[in-house]
């Protein structure tokens, strides 16, 4: 520990030579599934993920020169695909601005899980071993048609939320709506989707 | 303030995008000290976190192998 030697050590990667052309890009091809799974999550419509994904590619390709191993491929990428992405969400709902609240209006689903005071009819249960759940694909496959049961603009701020890792204000600025209106929506997905999961997996 | 099943709900879900209020946190840890049923769902929110977060890792367990 503490070595000089290992103080002065050259930066190894930054200063090799680059890597064959077409050795990198078949590295970043093998990665390509992997980008179209990230994007669809988000973007629900297939053309659409392509184009995000087929956009980060290019601008992977082109700057090539700026990624010199500094992180793991698969890290650099997804982070230039999530710019894409949002691009994306940006351009969507500048198209088709959506209504103030979606359909569904102010009395959700939900709003029976409480009595007139707001207390539970019926508590909730505890969820048995759900961390053994994640390494399931049924149990993935759950969550997502879960998440497809969503209202369209719900499912996107959640998605933006937890799963590009965006946090509120960005979501607003996005979708251009308040952050009371993006709280309102994030509780919506929670709830919805806890319900989901009860009665589709942890309530057998 | 004595929270609501619903306003606590709510909070826990403002929690987990927000920083809370110290009256919001003191009153949302007074209503959890109480009641099971919000605890569950509390633990459940942030299930839901770190579910989301495993379906894009779904299909390169290889790597992790």
């Amino acid at each position: 520990m503490g070595l000089e030697k290992s103080v002065s050590s050259p930066l190894p990667v930054t200063d090799a030579p680059h890597p064959m052309p077409a050795d990198f890009r078949a590295q970043v091809e093998n990665l390509r599934p992997y980008l179209l799974r990230y994007a669809s999550l988000q973007l629900r419509d297939a053309a659409a993920a392509e184009d995000a994904v087929q956009e980060a590619l290019l601008a992977a390709l082109t700057g090539e020169a700026n990624f010199a191993g500094r992180s793991n491929l698969r890290t650099w990428l997804t982070g230039i695909l999530k710019h894409k992405i949002v691009d994306n969400v940006r351009r969507q709902s500048r198209e088709r601005p959506a209504p103030e609240l979606e359909p569904e209006g102010e009395a959700t689903a939900f709003d029976t899980l409480f009595d007139r005071r707001g207390h539970w009819e019926e508590a909730p249960d505890p969820w048995e071993q759900p961390e053994t759940a994640l390494g399931q694909k049924q149990f993935l496959a759950a969550l997502e048609s879960c998440l497809r049961a969503l209202p369209q603009r719900t499912a996107q701020a959640f998605m933006m939320r937890e799963h590009l890792g965006l946090d509120t204000g960005e979501i607003c600025k996005e979708l251009e709506i308040t952050p009371t209106h993006c709280w309102v929506m994030l509780y919506r997905a929670r709830m919805a989707l806890r319900q989901c999961l009860e009665l589709n997996w942890f309530g057998k | 303030m004595l929270l609501s099943c619903k306003e606590t709900t709510r909070l826990l879900s403002q929690g987990e995008d927000r920083r809370l209020g110290f009256g919001e946190q003191v009153a949302l840890r007074v209503h959890l000290a109480i009641c099971n049923g919000c605890r569950n769902v509390s633990a459940q929110f942030r299930f839901l976190r770190v579910a989301v977060k495993s379906l894009s890792r779904d299909g390169d367990d290889k790597e992790h192998a």
